[in-house]
């Protein structure tokens, strides 16, 4: 049976299947993320003292991160844009960069979840450490989820492009979609946890 | 993003200026938290480039600028409500002091007809 609507767009939305799931779970993901910013106001706000970020957080390996995330987010833009053109080559290059770049932020990350851990910068130390192992740690599960998705369109589901490609491209578009978010929550977590 | 090859050049081409921005962003973010200003400002400032960070990120690598759907924006439109609703929830609730015991300024004063009294 054929699934209708996963290249062309439905009349009555405007947009194909795949771009509308993805969006609704995007939205949902919102209100994931924005519950714990949520809790970091009210935790921030109630706090009789409340550390600065540089007190317990490495600002440059987290300005590092930062760049990586967004030159993850910048290949994967890229890997998209090279099937539109239609150089599968450029995109399995550019879409292996998408797949190793938060590899090496999660190399990152481990070595300073291992830092806090030997200075026992647990979450039970305090409220700000707390969230921040809270808000990082969701997000690093996003991260794995996103290098998982993107690895499968690197190598075995792939294939597609050679049977299916517009079927492919919308594909790559709607992790493309994902992976972005990613990145975009890291943009606002950074500031708030590590500078403010 | 549009099929024609020339459009799709067209915006490889703002892709790479979206990321000149969005590094600029990041080392104006970390200089800007050095700065020796009162931590409202310092939170107003981040937030700030971090919105514009964001919105350059949402406009142009997710396409949403030139996504035309009515159900998308409503979608959308519903999420940031609800959003903004979660961001003002801790302010209302720390706002909200029903039920909560209060002194009254006076509370300590002498009781002045009492002491008349005897």
């Amino acid at each position: 049976m054929e699934i209708p609507y996963t290249v062309q767009a439905r009349p009555d939305t405007g947009l194909n299947n795949v771009k509308l799931g993805i969006w609704l779970f995007l939205a949902s993901e919102v209100m994931l993320f924005g519950g714990l910013f949520s809790a970091y106001v009210l935790l921030r706000m109630g706090a009789v003292e409340w550390p600065l970020g540089a007190e317990f957080l490495n600002i440059p390996i987290g300005t590092v991160n930062t760049a990586i995330l967004i030159a993850s987010s910048v290949t994967m833009v890229m890997a998209f844009a090279s099937l539109k053109l239609g150089d599968f080559a450029k995109y399995k290059g550019y879409m292996l960069a998408t797949v190793l770049l938060p590899v090496l932020f999660l190399c990152i990350k481990a070595y300073e979840y291992y830092e806090k851990v030997s200075h026992d910068h647990l979450p039970s130390h305090s409220t700000f450490l707390a969230i921040y192992w809270t808000m990082t740690a969701l997000h690093g599960l996003h991260i794995v989820g996103g290098i998982v998705v993107n690895s499968y369109f690197w190598g075995p589901g792939s294939k597609m492009w050679h049977t299916k490609p517009a079927m492919f491209e919308n594909r790559v578009e709607a992790a493309g979609l994902y992976w972005h978010f990613v990145d975009l929550v890291w943009i606002f977590l950074f500031p708030v946890l590590y500078l403010l | 993003m549009s099929g024609s090859a020339e459009d799709v050049r067209k915006h490889i081409a703002t892709y790479k200026k979206i990321a000149g921005a969005l590094a600029v962003g990041t080392v104006v973010t970390v200089l800007a938290s050095y700065l020796d200003v009162a931590i409202s400002l310092a939170i107003t400032i981040a937030l700030i480039i971090a919105t514009i960070k964001g919105s350059l990120v949402a406009n142009y690598f997710m396409h949403l600028g030139e996504e035309r759907s009515a159900w998308l924006k409503l979608t959308l439109g519903l999420t940031a409500v609800f959003w903004l609703a979660l961001m003002f929830l801790p302010i209302f609730t720390l706002s909200d002091h029903t039920g909560v015991a209060k002194t009254l300024p006076n509370a300590t004063a002498p009781v002045e007809h009492e002491a008349e009294a005897h």
